[in-house]
């Protein structure tokens, strides 16, 4: 949704914070002192180019890389798999693994020490299918999936774990304009549905600005500017940090990150 | 979390799953009861058919009459009656067992390497078992302990060895499934060498008891070995099946597993110590019965599911029957002499899975 008159209310409750979060690799380090807060129902887009360290990121608050630092949900824990759940940005799709499985995938956190699911775990499956509207898929196999169905099904799964908080790592990459708009509606629609707060590493800012409550820049490992859309995607900003000479056009009120005119990138060279 | 923040996710109480999720998820009740059905027609078959002879009838009655509640009378003779039960029933139990075993291992190796040629030998467990057989049969060493016989005790010992060997190289490597795999080889090549080497060094005699022994085959005296297996085969196989879930989630990598909430490494380390137990239990008392292992998984998997859930279990029932079936043609073919288990396992069984590979072309799902 667009920014102005529309803004949800949003509760000042943090759903999770990263305090002072640093990631090296050997001697390289790849993210220096991250602190961010994602309140309760928001959607928080970090944005930046490659390599900027924002899988990492993802990465460390879920666990799978060591950081230093303390990431913490609203009441103070360190996340786990039934606390925040992780939309990879390449998905293993096992072969022979239908939807149902994968989707019931989502529950391992919650299965019991005999592992096994009950009716719960299946009705969740079945609840979570329906709401995506895939009830029809629970029998074909994940590989046999076209990218936006593959897409809709891994955040499927992600639903299945009842996490409060969602990450997304370039939930839309693989897919085209048309799929990639309704993932991310859909996602819109189910944080403010329930309840969910969403952090989404992205690289299409225009979608990142549209959808976001705030946008998050990072270049190096470095926090580079946080706030609102508006205050976020400046071009000369932008330009600086991805290398290349962009522009921000607003059209109905909506944000366009665009690549600028050869024309344009040399009014702004010479003008810096 | 719980369910308070997702309305619209969370189920209500009184609705059912959506029908297509049921039956992608109850199909394994039919096969699960299928199987059965198979595990005791072959096992009725089995006590029925042999080189005594038994009335097919007086075997039913025999058998009724043991079931507490039955009131049927036995009609077998005493001797009879001791061919049933203390040679037939035995071998028959033994067979179910180490089928059942090899079986599940299997599927649990191919789950955890990911794997589909992973067989329950790969961490060298053979060679290992096969190398300790060769030590104590061919050198005459009493190693017997306790109800533990000389040839089991040194097989399972051998096993052992080898695949702690095989996982301790591994440690280095992070415990990764490729690492491990790279380790069972290096462990399978050193007790083969071993192996090969100290057969050439036996009588002729002697290295034929050895090599019908590596060619696997279920002898039994009474009860004894499977009193002996027994406690591997339960305590390994109820392991083996808590954990079938975790098999589907490694599917999806390390990574993915990790963020879902599984420990991969520990995971992995559980499912490949019980079943390599299992598999020990089962090559001490029985040699080493080839392909059953490799091979059950995959039939279960092309026919009924991919899934772990549905594979471990099933292998397990099928597994029990494939060789318990088999093991009929291996008393029954030749007598009085016996053919080794083993080779006809492979005679039997590479067929018919050649078949249902052709059928089903594996490369479709």
């Amino acid at each position: 949704m667009n920014s102005a008159g529309l803004l949800e209310p949003i509760t000042t409750t943090s759903a999770l914070s990263c305090e002072n979060v640093r990631v090296s690799f050997h001697d390289h380090e790849v993210l220096c002192d991250i602190t961010l807060k994602l309140r309760q129902g928001e959607w928080l887009s970090i944005i930046g180019p490659n390599g900027a360290g924002k899988s990492t990121l993802l990465r460390s608050i879920v666990g799978l890389t060591k950081y230093l630092g303390t990431v913490t949900l609203g009441d103070g824990r360190v996340p786990r798999a039934a606390d925040v759940a992780l939309v990879p940005q390449f998905p293993v799709l096992p072969k022979g693994m239908t939807v149902a499985e994968y989707v019931l995938l989502g529950r391992t956190a919650h299965l019991g020490w005999l592992a096994r699911e009950s009716q719960v775990d299946r009705k969740i499956v079945s609840s979570v299918l329906n709401r995506l509207e895939l009830a029809g898929f629970a029998e074909r196999f994940v590989s046999t999936l076209s990218g936006g169905e593959t897409q809709q099904v891994v955040i499927a799964r992600a639903l299945a774990q009842q996490c409060p908080v969602l990450l997304l790592d370039e939930p839309t990459s693989a897919l085209d304009v048309g799929h990639q708009v309704s993932v991310l509606e859909l996602m819109d629609d189910l944080r403010r549905t329930e309840g969910l707060s969403v952090l989404a590493a992205m690289h299409d800012l225009s979608a990142a600005g549209r959808f976001a409550d705030r946008l998050i820049l990072i270049d190096h490992g470095q926090i580079v500017a946080q706030g609102n859309p508006v205050d976020v995607l400046k071009p000369d900003l932008l330009s600086d940090v991805y290398g290349t000479p962009l522009t921000v056009q607003s059209i109905h009120g909506e944000l366009m990150v665009l690549p600028a005119t050869r024309q344009r990138a040399q009014t702004l060279k010479e003008t810096s | 979390m719980t369910e308070m923040s997702f309305p619209t996710i969370a189920p209500a109480n009184n609705n059912t799953a959506h029908p297509a999720v049921q039956r992608a998820f109850g199909f394994s009740i039919t096969a699960t009861l299928v199987g059965l059905a198979v595990l005791v027609a072959v096992g009725l078959l089995s006590a029925t058919s042999g080189a005594a002879g038994l009335p097919v009838k007086g075997v039913f009655a025999s058998l009724f009459d043991w079931i507490p509640l039955f009131g049927v009378q036995s009609t077998l003779s005493t001797t009879q009656e001791n061919i049933l039960f203390e040679i037939r029933l035995p071998r028959l139990v033994l067979g179910l067992l180490v089928g059942g075993s090899l079986s599940m291992a299997g599927a649990a190796y191919q789950g955890v390497f990911r794997n589909p040629l992973a067989d329950p030998y790969l961490l060298g467990v053979s060679a290992g078992a096969g190398f300790g057989a060769v030590l104590a049969l061919g050198f005459g060493l009493d190693l017997s302990w306790g109800p533990f016989d000389t040839v089991p005790a040194a097989a399972f010992v051998g096993a052992l060895v080898a695949v702690l060997a095989s996982m301790t190289i591994a440690r280095g490597g992070g415990a990764s499934p490729a690492t491990l795999l790279l380790g069972g080889v290096a462990m399978a090549a050193l007790f083969s060498a071993a192996q090969t080497y100290a057969i050439q060094q036996l009588s002729e005699n002697r290295a034929r008891e050895v090599l019908s022994w590596l060619f696997g085959q279920l002898n039994t005296t009474g009860w004894k070995q499977i009193w002996l297996l027994l406690p591997y085969t339960a305590i390994c196989g109820v392991m083996l099946h808590v954990h079938r879930r975790h098999l589907d989630v490694l599917r999806v990598g390390d990574d993915e597993a990790r963020s879902l909430g599984l420990n991969p490494v520990r995971s992995r380390l559980t499912v490949i110590v019980s079943a390599s137990l299992l598999t020990a239990a089962a090559v001490s008392v029985s040699g080493l019965i080839a392909f059953v292992g490799l091979v059950v998984p995959h039939i279960v998997r092309l026919l009924i599911s991919h899934s772990y859930r549905v594979i471990v279990p099933l292998a397990a029932l099928v597994g029990a029957a494939f060789l318990a079936f088999v093991d009929i043609g291996a008393r029954t073919l030749l007598a009085p002499s016996e053919l080794p288990v083993g080779i006809l396992t492979a005679f039997v069984g590479a067929p018919f899975f050649a078949l249902v590979l052709w059928r089903d072309r594996w490369s479709n799902t």
